[in-house]
């Protein structure tokens, strides 16, 4: 009980986790992207598209489809999407100076409406009965566990049971957050964030920097989308099923004060607190919406908490959410 | 053979949009082992020129040769490249990093080893004398660790031709002569020193040699030890100026705010003030000395009712009805509405004093958004009013309905000042309201202050200049760390006496006070 409990909480944190280490990569190039929610659902909708074509190439059999290319093409097409997107994002702030919020938000209402316009045309081709389109071919090959994950008993369940993109956004938070602290790409990549002029007269080129931690981040935020799809959803997609999973990710970062490394456990303790209202018999569905709420009430006293210690660290990068033009006098 | 140049401008031009013309035709050489001044008052195109070197700006026209090689440097990367490190007025460090990281960040040597670099930056600090700790936060230094951290920046890139934008403007008289030895030091080292400056005396205290620019022009490079001030002046301004200011004697002196053991805790919890008490007095002027961050700030909003967590009596002698009113504890509001009519400049122009996005006239505003008579505003009077202020003070801007930010900070000064003085005010409070300004406009807001107490007006000054405090004020009140160290006429004191009681310390206060 108490093991699928965690695992449970761990595979609805993990979308979270892609958008909240996309996010901090954005921000920390200084841009406050609330195009997050968007971008994930793109990346997801582009893992399914590119799914669903290889599933009809192979005649929709799956002795014919290669476990390489089931899981490559739908990844590929995922990255791509939400590189598209973080393009877009970089475009209209970094080179046309636009409102980074009104961007943002802009694009959120676009990635979801692609989104469901794509979702909703292949739910027209395929003819089915209900409001979802299903690949659970290609979703086999995403679950793969790892193979004695069933010998180890409890062990096995909480740690080795899930699939590889679940071990991936571990990895990529790791990987990013050793990459800000310790790294001098780090370095300069949190200089832009905080400074751009200070980045600027270094030597730095803080187009370049911002443009690629926005597209970088787009993509690890995309996959978010996909993780959700083929793995938590098992390659089932309906329209607007993903829901607010990524304004979560977005509380998350605050939550994480910009950490990737402590948006891990914030993850899974936004995936517990997601899932509390399931664990407590005798809640009407007003009371459910109730509960969903508890990961803002987190977040929020977070903020409190850490604006009250006030402490530098813990702050978001100083430029968030400004442009950069070098000659503006 | 004539010694090569270590850096030479040709013709240069440089425009911003269409109308303005920072420089315009600039040709001028500096030389290695050399501390060059480069002289200008405000908006005359200093900054903007050496920022061309620094690879901040591209110049429009012309040409840069370093050390006889035409180099085109249109980045900072280029720049360093050319070994030339500039150090700006406004610093470019990132706060929430450290010395060493800061001096590290934008170089590509290989590897990425915070340890080495600090060796390094060790090695630089011995090596012309620099105090620094490597692994403190920028954003607890104080401002001159701060620019001693940009001035090892540049040295750690290798740089032999330095610039440094106003470097004294925020330092104390003391570190501007450690600053002063570390460039000296530099330069007998064989680096060619730029100083952006318009103090006459650092001037002729340090450089070698000055080239004055006037409105973006070139006017005319001279030795610093065959000129004075007053020619120098003379190619600044383009006209003689009167470098006195006339003090003329107080009359009529009544007591106008008296102030009795005030004392004011800040948000941390640190005692600022601690039982100050002074009187300032109508028709005369207050000056107010202490090293920057003694408490003269909380001095003055404590005053202004801009402060929590106050402590003691501040009187207020109204002259028109006789009253003696308690100001403590009051909001700005509520002292307004007692009939107190205080006037403040304060040291934050664009964050305190004015709305740097709102254009002249909604600043006027400010002070008078409630005397309409219906629920619309009026408009028209704060519009004459910023008309009277722009023709009266020679205010440079395209019009009344400019953005407070576009405008250079001694308009900017002119602006906030004319608006403050033309309330009429009984108590005009000021603080540094010449920093960063030129000659020019220093004395036309001298002369303003000095006009005010000549009206009956009680002035309270905060200056950092002590000459300039000295010459202006009547009497000066010295504070250190929130306490009263002394009290002096300006008329008869030294500068060494009042430098002496700024450093005094708590404990011989408490000596002195036991005896």
């Amino acid at each position: 009980m108490i093991i699928q409990m965690i695992t449970r909480a761990i595979l609805l944190g993990i979308p979270m986790l892609y958008g909240a280490v996309g996010e901090i990569i954005t921000e920390k190039s200084g841009h406050l992207n609330l195009g997050i929610p968007g971008i994930m659902y793109v990346g997801a909708i582009g893992g399914v598209t590119g799914s669903f074509l290889y599933e009809n190439a192979c005649g929709n059999s799956i002795d014919n489809m290669s476990p390489f290319l089931s899981v490559f093409i739908p990844l590929m097409c995922s990255i791509v999407g939400s590189i598209i997107m973080g393009l877009i994002y970089s475009f209209l702030t970094v080179t046309l100076r636009a409102n980074q919020n009104v961007t943002g938000l802009a694009l959120t209402t676009f990635g979801i409406g692609i989104g469901n316009f794509f979702g909703a045309s292949l739910i027209k081709l395929v003819d089915s009965d209900m409001p979802s389109i299903a690949l659970t071919k290609t979703s086999q090959f995403f679950c793969k566990e790892l193979p004695f994950a069933d010998e180890l008993g409890w062990f096995g369940d909480l740690f080795l049971s899930y699939d590889f993109l679940t071990y991936l956004a571990i990895a990529i938070a790791l990987v990013s957050a050793f990459v800000l602290r310790r790294t001098r790409v780090g370095l300069n990549l949190r200089s832009v964030g905080e400074s751009p002029a200070t980045a600027d007269a270094a030597g730095i080129n803080v187009t370049r920097y911002k443009y690629i931690a926005t597209c970088i981040g787009s993509a690890v935020a995309g996959l978010g989308g996909l993780q959700y799809v083929m793995a938590y959803a098992n390659g089932v997609w309906s329209n607007n099923a993903f829901g607010d999973r990524g304004w979560m990710a977005i509380a998350l970062v605050i939550f994480a004060l910009w950490k990737p490394d402590v948006a891990i456990l914030g993850a899974f303790l936004f995936g517990a607190l997601c899932n509390a209202n399931n664990y407590i018999h005798g809640l009407g569905v007003e009371a459910q919406e109730l509960f969903k709420m508890l990961p803002y009430v987190v977040t929020v006293i977070v903020l409190v908490i850490t604006s009250m210690r006030k402490k530098r660290e813990h702050q978001p990068p100083a430029h968030l959410g400004l442009s950069y033009f070098r000659e503006e006098r | 053979m004539a010694k090569q140049a270590a850096v030479e401008m040709k013709n240069i031009t440089k425009r911003f949009g269409s109308k303005v013309v920072a420089n315009k035709n600039v040709s001028l050489k500096a030389y290695r082992s050399e501390i060059l001044s480069i002289l200008g008052e405000n908006g005359s195109g200093k900054t903007t020129l050496m920022n061309m070197i620094a690879g901040i700006y591209f110049p429009d026209e012309g040409q840069i040769f370093i050390d006889g090689q035409e180099a085109v440097i249109a980045s900072p990367k280029d720049a360093f490249s050319y070994k030339v490190g500039m150090i700006h007025q406004h610093f470019k460090l990132v706060d929430v990093f450290t010395a060493t990281e800061n001096i590290v960040l934008g170089i590509n040597d290989g590897k990425y080893n915070l340890k080495e670099s600090t060796k390094k930056i060790k090695e630089i600090c011995d090596k012309y004398g620099f105090e620094i700790d490597p692994d403190k936060k920028i954003y607890t230094m104080s401002v001159s660790e701060k620019q001693t951290v940009e001035i090892i920046k540049v040295l750690y890139r290798g740089a032999d031709i330095l610039i440094l934008d106003e470097p004294t403007a925020v330092l104390t008289p003391q570190e501007t002569s450690k600053l002063f030895d570390v460039l000296r030091r530099m330069r007998d080292d064989g680096k060619c020193i730029i100083i952006i400056t318009h103090k006459l005396h650092e001037v002729m205290a340090l450089s070698d040699r000055v080239s004055v620019l006037r409105k973006g022009e070139y006017v005319g490079s001279v030795n610093t030890a065959e000129t004075s001030q007053e020619e120098l002046t003379e190619m600044m301004v383009g006209k003689k100026v009167d470098l006195n200011i006339n003090r003329s004697q107080p009359k009529d002196i009544v007591e106008r705010l008296v102030v009795e053991d005030l004392s004011c805790v800040d948000r941390q919890g640190t005692t600022v003030l601690d039982k100050v008490s002074f009187t300032a007095n109508a028709g005369e002027i207050l000056g107010i000395a202490g090293i920057a961050g003694s408490g003269q700030r909380e001095l003055l909003e404590a005053i202004a009712g801009l402060q929590k967590n106050i402590d003691g009596n501040i009187f207020y002698n109204d002259p028109n009805t006789g009253n003696k009113e308690d100001l403590i504890g009051k909001s700005p509001v509520e002292i307004r509405n007692l009939g107190v009519r205080l006037s403040f400049v304060p040291e934050d122009r664009l964050g305190m004093g004015l709305v740097a996005n709102m254009d002249i006239t909604d600043n006027m505003m400010l002070r008078s958004y409630s005397k309409g008579k219906t629920m619309f505003l009026e408009r028209k009077p704060p519009k004459n009013l910023a008309e009277k202020i722009i023709d009266e003070l020679d205010v440079v801007t395209p019009g009344v309905s400019t953005p407070v930010r576009r405008l250079s900070g001694g308009n900017v000064q002119k602006i906030l000042v004319g608006r403050e003085i033309s309330s009429i005010p009984t108590i005009l409070m000021a603080a540094y309201p010449v920093r960063g300004l030129d000659i020019n406009s220093s004395y036309l807001i001298y002369n303003l202050l000095n006009e005010q107490k000549e009206n009956g007006v009680a002035v309270i000054f905060v200056g950092e200049d002590l000459d300039v405090l000295l010459e202006l004020c009547d009497r000066i009140l010295v504070i250190g760390s929130g306490v009263v160290t002394g009290v002096v006429d300006a008329r008869t004191a030294t500068k060494e006496q009042v430098g002496l009681l700024m450093t005094k310390s708590k404990e011989e206060i408490a000596g002195d006070a036991n005896e």
